[in-house]
């Protein structure tokens, strides 16, 4: 196995050739903000808010904004994680996602559970600028234990991957587009009807917002235990049920 | 097939020619089904006047001037007939004979015809798209021969790559690069894929070339597919060009059976089977790896590059990537030389481009230039400036992804670094023309709304992002806005801009970019607080 060095923000840190940015940047204690990412699924770059900036080498030449979460080190690479410019990003980013469905936080399920929300402390998102744009969002409670309420939802696609990576079931995927989007229960059928799903509750733990919840859920018991995800990742790949 | 064989059927077909040949544009702009009205009430008024033994009807590709259609050109005398109705097919044909003729006549030395130069076109209109014998006429698949037996395929990449050929579909990478970048990668096997999602509003080359000359395409496919060693491609087309595809699967049919696509291609080890597939009309799948998602029956959105198709494309094999106009430049480079080839055009920009002139124009319709013409050539005496009395107020190149350029730029070259330095891009080849009663804030938030309506959805900056845009833009156009909203159109166009995930969103706020940058004093003439300092 052959070890990279790299910098990221002025401080020299040691890599796996397989390790993405995001990989060192939490080993060596720099924060990088993620929505989409999960420890033990796929990454898909989505969310846009672990992006950085890449040294380009020359002053002609401007950086590159790369998501760390899908961007594997280069030895020598120079990286920045908190230029004003991603601070920016990150900000407006967060701001498009509040201004996107509803986010009302006082009367949300997930209150003081929420990643979206932690993650609005973090990049100092106060206030929405842009006119909100509220789609009609359906609220699915057929299934006998859990419910999703679209008005929530950040399509993050954590219940995609952890659904169908995971459990294997697929029971989760994206239709339509643009900001028509929507996570959806095998073909668009209600959850409930959704023959697929082994009503593990996976998707409960991965979903970073309010969206997906156990039904009848205090705020106080919101509290997912997502490390639950990886373990499981970790114990199949590593094959540590065995012996 | 041997050569031989193929130089047979080429003799056969050109002898089988009569002197007289009346060419019917049978191509989804002149409305195929007038068209064919049009070609049968000619081939009856050959009969009638017992001609049939040195006339011949035909039905070709696309003649370029589409406004003008339904068009029919007689050969050898190059006369074009605009606007024909099948009841002028008599007075057509009564003027073979030295009368005159009902139908309107064009100009042959008008510019539209002169200033052209024609490599991708060249037998658009002059060839039957729906026989293959009539393309071998003309010298096809004997490039794709040259290539199998006289070539390795070291010497094909080294052609590409010296002609300077680069990508038509609109980012402009050098396809010789591209070629010997999958080459170079190992697979098990390897894939061969032809973009034909041509989705740019204003936008209809690929449609045009798949139409007009379906063979050229898939003659540039096979020799790409033996110099990468690929043995399967895919031609992937949207949904919305059912002639296109109709041709296309033709055309297919017909390679096979002549033993020029399938097995053993021209008696040699090199097999090249070529599927279709349909779009289901999703502007994003025209990005390469949303591309491939379709193609794999997945939802078609972008996954994070690298991996380049490259070298991990579809089902994880490398794959090659190509426009349908960059293959159809590859048989006229195997045949003419990649020198031929780079002494066209510009340093930058070699050979030629094929646009689509739309929009406020006298002459709308297909062309093909030489690269570093100036835009002027082609508005003004190509395209014959505004219809009537007005004037050109700008053009806009590049689709959604693309800007508007002003009047007074219009001696811009056009290649891909001059138009990239103006803000704008040369894009697939779109070109819309636009006149003084235009309102440029109005095209702007067309080509914003065009992109929120076909984003996936995938990516917050651009699924959000050009919802916002909208709405902004909206806002403007009501004269509701003020000099703050202004401001947050152009902040949300940087985070757009730098932070969505494909090309689609990246490229999103080129229009309003470009359009602030020419038509700033528009943008500020409607916000209500315009005059306070």
């Amino acid at each position: 196995m052959t070890v990279k060095t790299l910098t990221i923000d002025d401080k020299l840190v040691s890599a796996r050739e397989q390790d993405t940015i995001l990989d060192v940047a939490r080993e060596s204690g720099i924060p990088i903000p993620t929505l989409c990412h999960l420890d033990g699924v796929k990454d898909v770059g989505a969310c846009r808010l672990c992006l950085v900036e890449i040294a380009s080498g020359s002053p002609d030449r401007p950086n590159r904004l790369q998501p760390a979460c899908v961007t594997k080190v280069v030895e020598g690479m120079v990286v920045y994680t908190a230029t004003e410019r991603l601070k920016k990003y990150r900000r407006m980013i967060v701001e498009l996602l509040f201004s996107e469905r509803n986010h009302i936080c006082s009367v949300c399920v997930a209150n003081g559970h929420c990643e979206l929300q932690d993650i609005a402390i973090t990049v100092g998102m106060d206030h929405v600028r842009y006119e909100y744009v509220s789609p009609l969002c359906e609220v699915d409670i057929t299934h006998g234990l859990f419910g999703v309420d679209q008005n929530r939802c950040i399509l993050c696609t954590r219940c995609v991957r952890v659904c169908d990576e995971i459990e294997g079931a697929h029971t989760w995927d994206v239709a339509g587009r643009g900001i028509g989007a929507r996570v959806i229960t095998d073909l668009h059928q209600s959850w409930g009807e959704a023959r697929s799903c082994t009503s593990c509750g996976k998707c409960v733990l991965a979903c970073p917002t309010g969206a997906i919840f156990r039904q009848g859920a205090t705020v106080a018991e919101m509290d997912r235990d997502r490390s639950r995800l990886s373990v499981l990742m970790t114990a199949r790949e590593k094959r540590e049920w065995i012996g | 097939m041997e050569l031989a064989e193929l130089l047979d059927i080429a003799e056969e077909w050109q002898k089988a020619q009569k002197p007289i040949r009346i060419c019917c544009c049978t191509s989804t702009a002149c409305q195929p089904t007038v068209s064919l009205a049009i070609k049968q009430a000619l081939e009856e008024a050959v009969a009638a006047e017992d001609l049939e033994d040195q006339v011949q009807v035909c039905g070709v590709g696309c003649l370029g001037l589409c406004g003008k259609g339904p068009l029919v050109k007689i050969e050898p005398d190059e006369i074009v007939y605009e606007q024909v109705s099948p009841d002028q097919a008599p007075s057509i044909v009564a003027a073979l004979k030295g009368e005159t003729s009902a139908a309107s006549k064009l100009e042959p030395e008008h510019p539209f015809f002169t200033r052209q130069m024609k490599v991708v076109l060249e037998h658009s209109g002059n060839i039957d798209p729906e026989r293959i014998e009539d393309y071998i006429r003309v010298g096809g698949y004997q490039a794709l021969y040259h290539a199998l037996h006289e070539m390795t395929t070291d010497e094909v990449v080294d052609a590409m790559v010296s002609s300077g050929l680069r990508g038509r579909g609109g980012a402009g990478y050098p396809t010789g690069l591209k070629w010997a970048t999958v080459a170079k990668s190992r697979g098990e096997r390897k894939f061969v894929v032809c973009n034909g999602d041509e989705g740019d509003p204003g936008a209809f080359m690929d449609r045009s070339i798949l139409e007009s000359d379906p063979h050229r395409v898939l003659e540039g496919m096979a020799i790409a597919a033996y110099t990468v060693g690929a043995d399967q491609g895919f031609l992937y087309i949207r949904g919305e060009y059912p002639l296109a595809i109709k041709r296309l699967q033709k055309a297919i049919q017909q390679g096979k059976r002549m033993g020029l696509l399938g097995t053993q291609i021209f008696e040699t080890s090199f097999n090249f089977r070529v599927d279709i597939r349909i779009g289901a009309g999703a502007f994003v799948c025209g990005e390469e790896t949303a591309l491939m998602a379709s193609i794999e029956g997945g939802r078609g959105t972008p996954r994070p590059r690298p991996p380049y198709p490259a070298e991990s494309g579809l089902w994880g094999y490398p794959t090659l990537v190509n426009n349908v106009e960059t293959f159809a430049n590859v048989a006229s480079i195997i045949r003419n030389g990649p020198k031929w080839f780079a002494d066209i055009g510009t340093e930058g920009s070699k050979g030629t481009k094929v646009f689509a002139l739309t929009g406020q124009i006298a002459n709308t319709g297909l062309i093909e230039v030489p690269m570093g013409t100036p835009l002027r050539e082609i508005v003004e005496d190509i395209g014959g400036g505004a219809p009537g009395y007005g004037s050109v107020k700008a053009v806009q190149t590049g689709g959604p992804s693309g800007g508007c350029i002003p009047a007074d730029l219009f001696d811009t070259s056009l290649d891909y670094e001059s138009l990239f330095r103006i803000g704008s891009i040369m894009g697939s080849g779109g070109m819309v023309v636009m006149d003084e009663t235009t309102s440029m804030i109005d095209v702007a938030d067309f080509y914003v709304e065009f992109c929120m309506d076909e984003s996936c959805g995938k990516c917050v900056p651009c699924r959000v992002g050009t919802q916002q845009m909208h709405q902004l833009l909206t806002k403007i156009r009501s004269g509701e806005a003020t000099r703050d909203d202004l401001d947050r159109l152009e902040e949300l166009c940087d985070v757009v801009r730098h932070t969505s995930f494909c090309g689609l969103g990246q490229s999103a706020p080129n229009p309003v970019l470009s359009t602030l940058r020419y038509f700033r004093n528009e943008y500020e003439a409607l916000l209500s607080d315009h005059d306070v300092v």
